[in-house]
């Protein structure tokens, strides 16, 4: 019976990741399918990048603030109160900034795309979408994860320049340092193996925000309490999947650049 | 029993001829998990003609409907659409065919973010492809008006009551001009009144647009209005067929006990 019991949950396991690919394969097909959604995926990007720039531009700026606070004392101790901007700036571009960033974005678009698929699905309105002869992989899914791979790194970007602001205000609450020093020093610092990585991870990041709320919203089951488990479990797992996929870009940032 | 009302009487059968058979199902089987739901299947829908499906909630009669139109594989038995396997059909096939059916869903399932209008833009730029608004504008205006709702062209769903969101939905199934309509419930949980003008609604726009139906319902005052024949289910298979007035003579005590409820 337990053994039973140990191959049905292993046979689920599988099943899962079979439906991942199945899903995958499906957006894949679809992006080059012609007859893109332009019109449904500049809307997305607006509700994703447009929608969600306040609260990402707060915590990057409280970031920037909070890591100079904690940083100095430190520093000054070491006597390298003057590397406080640098510090900060690969900080923040290289892992503190995406990685809130998606985190945040994970709270609010994988949930919200994960409910409002999730919603269609309990109401059947995907199934009318697909009984009508229409694409809905094309103009739900395709758009969706498209969107949130190219508005995260964007909101990624904004995020550290108000981060590396947030820096310099609390730079400025106990010493006296000019903003156009402060940003030479902080830009001074980054060169492109900071950059490149930093950009090319929140794109994954991205896309795994916008792919895991795609799936589990649309493959959740048909009942009111679903949407809300949908939405949970997209959270849950696209949290999941950022600090994957951030543990794996480091190592291979690491291997290529900074040897 | 409650009589039939003057003003709608039940539909006159027509006189017999050769009619094409737009859905032919024999030996329809459909499992899911260790359930039957469907356990033998067989009916043909002619050209023209309603169909009303009869049965208690849970009997199958839903899952008939979506493996005529390819949301459920059956695991056995024939089943073709306009002459074709839809068993064997491919995705590309199976879109196509997709274009000739229309599906009323039990809520309507409106999408929620759009407005009405482009409710019904949707099938005509994304099935049909159409890319002139005057002409997209002429037939969303020309659906509504059939279903008396042009004054909702702009409204949102939320805005709509269930009897609205019905006739939007049934608008928007009709803007391709589908040559099946498969109503899934058309009346439940709308008022007597509303569930009768949908039915005569299914009527009218049957005669409009020449369509061939099969309507899924427990509401034997919307069996009575739109049948042309009725089918009862029961246990995953039809255990009696006729006409209305056929049916409500019949002996067997399932079928009875249908016609005795009051409508």
């Amino acid at each position: 019976m337990e053994a039973q019991q140990e191959l049905s949950g292993w046979r689920k396991w599988l099943e899962g990741i079979g439906d991942y690919v199945v899903f995958f394969t499906r957006f894949f097909r679809n992006i080059f399918a012609g007859g893109f959604e332009w019109s449904e995926f500049v809307r997305q990007c607006y509700e994703i990048g447009y929608r969600s720039m306040m609260l990402v531009g707060i915590t990057s700026f409280i970031m920037g603030l909070v890591l100079i606070l904690q940083l100095r004392p430190s520093l000054i101790t070491l006597g390298a109160e003057s590397m406080l901007p640098k510090t900060l700036s690969v900080a923040l571009v290289r892992e503190i900034g995406p990685v809130i960033t998606a985190i945040i974005c994970a709270g609010k678009i994988a949930s919200s795309i994960g409910a409002e698929l999730g919603s269609m699905k309990v109401t059947e309105q995907i199934d009318a979408m697909e009984v009508s002869g229409a694409n809905p992989v094309q103009y739900l899914v395709v758009t969706r994860i498209l969107a949130t791979s190219f508005m995260i790194p964007l909101l990624a970007i904004i995020g550290d320049a108000i981060g590396l602001f947030g820096g310099f205000l609390a730079l400025n609450f106990t010493d006296s340092i000019s903003f156009s020093l402060y940003f030479n020093k902080c830009i001074a610092s980054l060169d492109f193996t900071d950059l490149l990585p930093a950009v090319a991870k929140t794109v994954l990041f991205g896309f795994a925000v916008g792919f895991v709320g795609c799936y589990k919203g649309y493959h959740s089951d048909k009942g009111t309490e679903s949407v809300g488990v949908a939405a949970n479990s997209a959270v849950v797992t696209a949290s999941l999947w950022i600090f994957i996929i951030d543990a794996i870009a480091v190592q291979i940032t690491s291997l290529l650049f900074y040897k | 029993m409650k009589k039939a009302d003057e003003h709608t009487e039940p539909k006159k059968k027509e006189p017999e001829q050769k009619q094409e058979v737009v859905i032919h199902a024999k030996g329809i089987k459909k499992s899911f998990g260790k359930k039957k739901v469907l356990k033998n299947i067989t009916f043909d829908l002619k050209k023209g003609e309603n169909i009303v499906v009869l049965g208690k909630s849970g009997q199958g009669k839903s899952v008939t409907i979506q493996c005529v139109v390819g949301m459920l594989q059956p695991d056995g038995g024939e089943l073709e659409v306009f002459g074709e396997n839809i068993t064997a059909m491919n995705d590309d096939e199976l879109k196509q065919l997709r274009m000739k059916i229309g599906f009323l869903f039990q809520g309507g399932a409106l999408y929620d973010s759009m407005t009405v209008r482009d409710n019904l833009e949707f099938p005509l730029t994304r099935v049909l492809k159409l890319k002139d608004q005057k002409e997209i504008n002429k037939k969303v205006e020309g659906v509504l008006d059939a279903v008396g709702l042009l004054d909702a062209i702009d409204k949102m769903p939320s805005d709509l009551s269930g009897g609205m969101r019905k006739r939007v939905g049934l608008a928007r199934t009709l803007i391709v001009n589908p040559e099946i309509m498969l109503y899934d419930e058309p009346t439940t949980g709308l008022d007597p009144i509303t569930s009768r003008e949908i039915s005569e609604l299914i009527n009218r726009l049957q005669r409009k647009y020449e369509i061939s139906s099969v309507i899924i319902t427990h509401d034997m005052e919307c069996a009575r209005i739109t049948a042309d024949r009725i089918l009862v289910m029961d246990d995953g298979e039809y255990i009696a067929e006729g006409s209305y007035k056929e049916l409500e003579k019949s002996d067997n005590e399932m079928v009875r006990s249908f016609f005795n409820e009051p409508s």
